[in-house]
C-alpha cells in the first residue's frame, strides 16, 4: 500500500471522527472561558444525538428528505442549549460545585434519553435507524485535484468542513469581538468585570448555553454521520474525549480543533490500523489510549503549560474576593 | 448566636433528606407525565426489597461496591480532592483481583483470597496514585487527570482480557473457588441472590476511613491539607505527600470495590465497552452521605435499593429502569445545590418563628 | 452650589454587624475629601454602597444635588462615579488597553477596534499625565502602573467623582508623592475625589476636608486647616490611644538568627532578596521597615523554609537550617505569625482546638504511635483560650467563625506557647482593631523581655518605631541600613525606604 493510499484512508476517517469532537470541544471552550467548568459535555452530546435521531426520523416521515438531518442538527443544538440550562442554574445561580453538577448532568442525560426512547418506542431501548444520513461525498472539482483531492476531498462529509470553519468563527468571536473580551474577562476576573458593569451571571449563562448549543450539534453530527440510531452506547466517551481535546488545545478554539483532529486521527488509526503496514503490528490499545495519555502529558507541562482561565470553576459571589 | 449555629448543624443533616424527597418527588412527576403510576412504581420497589429475600440480598450485594466507591470519593473529598477516577480504579482493581485468582490458581483459600483482595486494592491504589502524583508534582487538576485515567483503564483492561485471559462470552474464565467471596449460605438465606462476604470488607473499609481520618495524626494532616493546603504547608506539613497519599488510599477503596465485583458478584470480569457506572454512582453516594462513613453506608443502601428495586418497578409498573438513574441525577443536583436548600430552609423556619 | 456627593442617613447591616449606621457624608465639588477611620470602621462598605456594589438598607444618595438610586456599578458609572479599588480590579492576562476599555469597547460592526482603543488610552494618559504602556499585559507591569491603569479606567468612563480606596498601601514613598500630585491635578481638571485612608500623613498632604468614621458611625467632618494630626487620631479611635512603647532596656543576648549573603528568588524567578545579611539577638525586637514588595515576604518565607534559598545561609541558634524542611525549622525553634492569617495561619474549617496544635499534633502528649489524643488537645486548647482571652463559645468552635482579632489571638497563642527562640511576626496587626493591636504588641514585648528574639516585619512605620530595638531598612532585597529608633524619625526612614543611603538622606 502506498503512502497516498494510506492517507486516503486515514485522513477522511480522521475528518469524520473529528467533526463531532470539534463542535463539542468548542462548546467546552465557551463554557470554561466564561468560568464554568463543564464536564457535562458527554451528557450534552447524548441529548444532541438523541434529539437528532428523533428529529430526523420525524422529519423524514414528514417528507423533508435529505434536508432532515440538517434541520435535525439545528433542533439538537437548541435542545442542547436548553438542557445545559440545568447546569447553568445549578452551578451559577445555586452555586453548586460545577464538577458535581456536570456529573449529574451526564447521569440525567443518559437516563432521560433512554427513558424517553423506551417511552416513544414502546419499551424498545433504541431508536430505528434514520434513512437520510449525512453521507460521505466527493467534493465536486476539488476531489479531482491530484494527490490532495483523494486525501482531503473524497469520502468526506460536509460537517467536517463546517466544523473546521466554525472553529475559526469561534476564535474570531472569542478574541476579536467585544462579546469575547467580556466573556474572557468573566472567566479570568469576574469581580473586575462586575465593577465595570458587566453582568457576570448573564455572561456565564451565555457561556454555558453556548456549550450546550455546540455540544448538541456535536452529538447530532455524531449521530447523523456515524451511528444513525440512538441507544445507550451511542455516546460512550465522545464527550469526555471532547473535554480532553479542549484541555489539550489549551482552552483555545483553534487548539481545540487541532486536538480534536489529532484525536480523530488516533481513532482512525485504531480502526484502520489493520490495513496499514507497520501500524498493524502495534496493539490497537495503544491508539485507543493515546489521546488520553497525551492529554495527561500536555497537562504536566512538558509541552508548554496548559492553564485554564483563572476563575474557571469558581462560583462568583458578589462582594467576595 | 449559638442557637443559630445549632440550627445550621441540624440543617446540614436535613439537606440530604430534603434532596432525596425532592428527587423522588420529581421522579414521580416524570412518571405521571409519562403516564405511569408512581405509587405503584415506588410501592413495588419498597415491597421487593423489604419483603422478597432475593431482592433484599441483591440490594445488600449492590451496596458493597457502591459503599466502597462512595468511601473512595468521600475520602478524597475530605482531603480536598475530587476523585472522578473511581470508575477506572474500580476496573483495574476488578481486573487485578480476577487475574491474580487465575494466575495463582491452586493456592489455598487462606492465602489466595486475601492475595486477590490485596491485588485489587493495590491496582486501584496505583491508579489513584498516578493522578495524585501528577497533581502534587505538576499541579495537574485531578478532575481532568482521573477522567483520562478512566478511559485508559477501560481500554487497557479490555485489551488485556481479550489478549491474555479470554474465554467464550467476551469475558475471563471463572475464578477458582479458593478466590471466591461467594457464599452458598448467604445465597440460600436470600433465595439465591448473589450476596457474598464482601459486605464485611465494605464495613471494615468504612471503619478504616473513620479511624484514619479522625483518630490518627496522618488523618489530621490529610484533613488539614484538604481544608487549607497553604496553612498546612506553613505549619510544616508535606502537602504533596498528603495529596498523593489521599489519592492512593481513595484508589485502594475503589480498587477493592472492583475486587468485590470480581471475586464476589460475578466471579469473572467481562470485556466492558462502557463504564460500570458504579464509580460515578459513588460520587452521588459520597455527596448524599455528606462524606462521612455512616452517611456513605446509608446513601449506598438507598441507591442500591433503588437500583435493585428498579428492576421490579420495570416489570410491575412498566416504568423503564432508567427512571432510577434520572432520580439519582436529580438527587445529586439537589444535594449539590445545598446552598439554596439551606437558604430556603432558613427562610422557612424563620417564617415559622414569626407566626 | 450643590454637593458633588451627598449621602444621607445611610444604613447597611450585615448578619451580626451594623457596618454603616445613619451615615451622612457631604463631598464638595472640586475637593479632595478624606474618609478616615480604622480598619473595619465601615469606610469600604460606605463606598461600595456609593459605587452600587451594595444596596443600603436605608438612606438616600444625591449626586450633584439630584436624588439617585445606584443599583449596580453601571449606574455609578453613568452618574460619573468611578472607583480605584484597593485590590486592583485588573485582568492580568489582558493588555492595559483591553482592561481600560472593557465593558465599553470601541467597535466596528461588533469587532473590537483596538487601534482606536490604544489611541484613546494614549490620549487620556497624556492629558492627565498618567504614564502607561497600552500594549503591555497587566501581569508584566509594575504596581504603580497598575494603579494608573485603574485611574485611567475611571477617566475613560468620564467619571468626575473618583473614589480612591486605600491607594497608598502598595506604593513606595516616591510613588505616593506622585499619586498625590496626580490627585491634585485631577481636582484642577474639575474632578472631585474621595480618599479612603487610615494614614494621617496623606490626609494632611493631600486633602481639603476630612470625615471621620468610627464603628459604622460618623464622628464629624472637619477642614484640614482647622485640625492637627493628634486630634484627628483621637477622633478616629475615640479615646486616647494607649500606645505600647518598647521601653524595656535593650540588653541583647546571644545570636539567635543569623542570615548571611542570602539570595532568594520570587515566583517570577527575579531576585527578591539579594545578598542580604541580618543578625537578630535574644532579647531584642528587630524591626524590618520597607515598602511592600522589597523582599520582605520572600525573606520571611525563606527563613520558614517555605521558599528555596538560592545562595547564602540561615542559622537559628547556631544550627544551619538553610533549605531545611519547614517542620525541621519549626522544631529548631521558629515561631511564625504569618502575614495572611486566614490563608496561612489557620485552617479555617478546623476547630480552635485543632488549630492550636497545628505544628505539634504528632508529638506527645497530643499523639502516641500515630493516634491522636483528642482529650489532651481539648484541654490544651481550653487553657490557651483562657490565657489569651480568645472570645469564643468553646474550643470546638470553628476558627472561621471568629473575628479577625480573635483569630490572630489563636495564632499568637499557638506560636508563643511553643516558646520558640525566634518569633517572626509578619504584619501581625494588619486589619485589626485597636484593642487587638494593643494585645498583640504587648505579647511581642513580653517575648522580648523573656529573652526571645523577635523579627517584626511591618509596613506601618509607627508600629516599627514604637516596638523595635533596632530597625533594619530593606530596599530591593537588601538591608541598606540599620538604625536606632530613638535616633531616627519617619522622614529619615521614609527616605531610606526609598533607597537613599543615610548620608544622602541627611544631606
Amino acid at each position: 500500500m502506498s503512502i497516498l493510499e494510506v492517507l486516503a484512508i486515514i485522513v477522511p476517517s480522521t475528518l469524520l471522527t473529528a467533526a463531532p469532537l470539534i463542535f463539542t470541544a468548542l462548546g467546552g471552550v465557551f463554557s470554561e472561558r466564561s468560568g464554568v467548568v463543564n464536564i457535562g459535555l458527554e451528557g450534552l452530546m447524548s441529548v444532541g444525538a438523541f434529539t437528532a435521531a428523533i428529529a430526523t426520523l420525524f422529519l423524514e416521515h414528514a417528507g423533508f428528505g435529505n434536508a432532515s438531518p440538517w434541520i435535525a442538527i439545528l433542533i439538537a443544538a437548541v435542545a442542547g442549549a436548553i438542557f445545559s440550562l440545568i447546569h447553568a442554574v445549578v452551578s451559577i445561580t445555586f452555586r453548586a460545585d460545577q464538577t458535581v453538577s456536570g456529573v449529574a448532568l451526564n447521569f440525567l442525560a443518559a437516563g432521560l434519553t433512554i427513558f424517553l426512547v423506551k417511552l416513544i418506542y414502546n419499551g424498545n431501548g433504541q431508536t430505528p435507524y434514520i434513512a437520510h444520513n449525512i453521507n460521505k461525498i466527493s467534493v465536486p472539482v476539488l476531489s479531482n485535484i491530484p494527490i490532495i483531492g483523494p486525501i482531503f476531498f473524497q469520502q468526506v462529509t460536509y460537517t467536517s468542513y463546517l466544523a473546521i470553519f466554525v472553529s475559526f468563527v469561534v476564535w474570531y468571536i472569542i478574541f476579536k469581538t467585544s462579546f469575547g473580551l467580556r466573556l474572557r474577562s468573566v472567566g479570568e476576573h469576574p469581580a473586575a468585570a462586575d465593577t465595570l458593569g458587566i453582568n457576570v451571571t448573564r455572561m456565564r449563562y451565555i457561556g454555558v448555553m453556548l456549550s450546550g448549543f455546540f455540544g448538541g450539534i456535536g452529538g447530532a453530527v455524531y449521530l447523523v454521520t456515524i451511528t444513525a440510531n440512538y441507544n445507550v452506547s451511542t455516546i460512550a466517551g465522545q464527550g469526555f474525549l471532547a473535554l480532553a481535546a479542549m484541555v489539550f488545545g489549551k482552552w483555545h478554539p483553534i487548539g481545540a480543533m487541532g486536538a480534536s483532529l489529532f484525536f480523530g486521527f488516533a481513532q482512525a488509526l485504531s480502526i484502520t490500523s489493520q490495513q496499514i503496514p507497520y501500524i498493524d503490528r502495534l496493539p490497537s490499545v495503544v491508539m485507543m489510549v493515546a489521546p488520553y495519555v497525551l492529554t495527561l502529558i500536555v497537562l504536566t507541562g512538558f509541552v508548554g503549560r496548559a492553564e485554564p482561565p483563572k476563575a474557571d470553576g469558581i462560583p462568583y459571589i458578589k462582594g467576595q474576593r | 448566636m449559638s442557637k443559630m449555629l445549632s440550627k445550621i448543624q441540624w440543617m446540614k443533616l436535613l439537606v440530604p433528606i430534603v434532596s432525596v424527597v425532592l428527587g423522588l418527588l420529581c421522579g414521580a412527576i416524570i412518571m405521571v407525565a409519562a403516564g405511569y403510576n408512581p405509587l405503584l412504581a415506588y410501592g413495588s420497589i419498597v415491597q421487593s426489597i423489604f419483603l422478597q429475600p432475593y431482592y433484599t440480598g441483591e440490594t445488600i450485594r449492590a451496596m458493597i461496591p457502591l459503599v466502597l466507591s462512595g468511601l473512595a470519593v468521600a475520602f478524597a473529598f475530605r482531603t480536598g480532592l475530587f476523585n472522578i477516577g473511581v470508575e477506572g480504579q474500580l476496573l483495574v482493581g476488578w481486573f487485578a483481583s480476577v487475574a491474580a485468582a487465575i494466575v495463582f490458581e491452586g493456592l489455598p483459600k487462606v492465602i489466595l483470597l486475601p492475595l486477590c483482595i490485596i491485588a485489587g486494592g493495590a491496582a486501584g491504589g496505583i491508579w489513584g496514585f498516578l493522578p495524585g502524583f501528577l497533581k502534587a508534582r505538576f499541579k495537574v487538576h485531578e478532575v481532568i487527570s482521573t477522567i483520562m485515567m478512566n478511559y485508559i483503564a477501560l481500554y487497557t483492561t479490555s485489551y488485556l482480557i481479550k489478549n491474555f485471559l479470554y474465554t467464550e462470552g467476551e469475558r475471563t474464565p471463572t475464578i477458582p473457588s479458593a478466590a471466591s467471596l461467594a457464599s452458598p449460605t448467604l445465597a440460600n438465606l436470600t433465595q439465591g441472590s448473589r450476596l457474598h462476604w464482601g459486605f464485611i470488607v465494605a464495613i471494615l473499609a468504612a471503619v478504616a476511613m473513620w479511624f484514619i481520618l479522625w483518630k490518627t495524626t496522618r488523618g489530621y494532616e490529610l484533613r488539614a491539607v484538604g481544608f487549607s493546603p497553604d496553612a498546612s504547608k506553613y505549619a510544616g506539613m508535606n502537602v504533596s505527600r498528603n495529596i498523593i497519599l489521599s489519592m492512593t488510599i481513595s484508589g485502594i477503596f475503589a480498587g477493592l470495590s472492583g475486587a468485590m465485583e470480581g471475586l464476589g458478584t460475578y466471579q469473572y470480569m467481562m470485556i466492558n465497552s462502557t463504564f460500570t457506572g458504579i464509580g460515578f454512582n459513588g460520587i452521588a453516594v459520597a455527596l448524599l452521605g455528606l462524606n462521612t462513613p455512616v452517611g456513605v453506608i446509608l446513601a449506598g443502601a438507598l441507591f442500591a435499593g433503588l437500583q435493585t428495586g428498579g428492576l421490579t418497578m420495570q416489570s410491575v409498573a412498566g416504568v423503564p429502569v432508567e427512571l432510577i438513574q434520572i432520580v439519582i441525577a436529580l438527587i445529586i443536583f439537589f444535594v449539590g445545590s445545598s446552598y439554596v436548600i439551606k437558604w430556603a430552609l432558613l427562610r422557612f423556619s424563620m417564617r415559622g418563628h414569626k407566626n | 452650589m450643590p454637593y458633588a456627593i451627598e449621602m444621607k442617613h445611610i444604613r447597611k447591616e450585615f448578619p451580626g454587624i451594623i457596618a454603616n449606621d445613619d451615615i451622612n457624608l457631604q463631598v464638595e465639588e472640586g475637593e479632595i475629601h478624606a474618609l478616615f477611620g480604622e480598619n473595619g470602621a465601615g469606610k469600604s462598605t460606605l463606598m461600595n454602597v456609593l459605587f452600587g456594589l451594595y444596596q443600603p438598607d436605608e438612606g438616600e444618595i444625591y449626586v450633584h444635588g439630584k436624588k439617585v438610586r445606584i443599583a449596580d456599578p453601571n449606574d455609578a458609572n453613568r452618574l460619573g462615579i468611578g472607583m480605584v479599588h484597593q485590590h486592583f480590579m485588573l485582568v492580568e492576562k489582558f493588555t492595559v488597553a483591553e482592561n481600560i476599555i472593557l465593558g465599553r469597547e470601541p467597535t466596528i460592526h461588533g469587532r473590537l477596534d483596538m487601534t482606536k482603543a490604544v489611541k484613546i488610552v494614549s490620549d487620556l494618559s497624556e492629558k492627565y499625565g498618567l504614564d502607561v504602556d497600552p500594549m503591555k499585559k497587566v501581569e508584566d507591569i509594575t504596581v504603580g502602573m497598575q494603579q494608573r491603569v485603574e485611574i485611567l479606567k475611571t477617566l475613560y468612563r468620564g467619571s468626575d467623582i473618583l473614589i480612591f480606596d486605600e491607594p497608598t498601601a502598595v506604593l513606595t514613598p516616591l510613588e505616593i508623592k506622585e499619586l498625590i500630585d496626580i490627585m491634585k491635578r485631577l481636582v484642577k481638571e474639575g474632578k472631585s475625589i474621595i480618599l479612603i485612608t487610615h494614614k494621617l500623613k496623606e490626609i494632611f498632604e493631600a486633602c481639603d476636608r476630612c470625615t471621620v468614621i468610627r464603628r459604622g458611625k460618623i464622628i464629624g467632618t472637619i477642614g484640614i486647616g482647622e485640625t492637627n494630626p493628634s486630634d484627628l487620631a483621637d477622633m478616629m479611635v475615640g479615646r486616647k490611644v494607649n500606645v505600647r512603647i518598647n521601653n524595656a532596656p535593650y540588653e541583647p543576648k546571644e545570636k539567635v538568627l543569623e542570615i548571611r549573603d542570602l539570595t532568594v528568588l520570587d515566583s517570577r524567578k527575579v531576585k527578591a532578596v539579594n545578598q542580604l545579611n541580618l543578625t537578630v539577638h535574644g532579647g531584642e525586637i528587630m524591626g524590618i521597615a520597607g515598602v511592600d514588595g522589597n523582599g520582605q515576604t520572600e525573606l520571611v518565607e525563606a527563613i520558614a523554609g517555605l521558599r528555596k534559598v538560592k545562595e547564602g545561609a540561615i542559622e537559628i541558634n547556631g544550627n544551619d537550617v538553610t533549605n531545611h524542611k519547614t517542620r525541621k525549622i519549626i522544631e529548631a525553634g521558629l515561631g511564625y505569625i504569618p502575614e495572611d492569617r486566614q490563608k496561612h495561619g489557620l485552617v479555617l474549617d478546623f476547630s480552635i482546638g485543632e488549630n492550636m496544635v497545628l505544628q505539634t499534633y504528632y508529638k506527645k502528649p497530643y499523639a502516641f504511635a500515630g493516634v491522636l489524643n483528642n482529650k489532651v488537645i481539648s484541654k490544651k486548647a481550653k487553657q490557651l483560650i483562657h490565657e489569651y482571652d480568645v472570645r469564643t463559645p468553646g474550643e470546638k468552635t470553628l476558627a472561621r467563625s471568629l473575628s479577625g482579632g480573635n483569630q490572630q489571638k489563636v495564632i499568637v497563642a499557638r506560636e508563643v506557647d511553643r516558646s520558640p527562640q525566634l518569633l517572626v511576626a509578619a504584619q501581625p496587626t494588619r486589619g485589626l482593631d485597636i484593642g487587638a493591636i494593643e494585645f498583640i504588641h504587648g505579647k511581642l514585648l513580653e517575648e522580648k523581655e523573656k529573652g526571645k528574639a523577635v523579627l517584626l516585619v511591618s509596613f506601618e512605620l509607627d508600629e516599627i518605631l514604637h516596638l523595635s530595638d533596632r530597625i533594619a531598612v530593606i530596599f530591593e532585597g537588601r538591608i541598606i541600613d540599620i538604625v536606632n529608633p530613638k535616633e531616627t524619625n519617619e522622614n529619615e526612614l521614609g527616605l531610606l525606604m526609598a533607597g537613599r543611603k543615610k548620608e544622602e538622606a541627611q544631606a
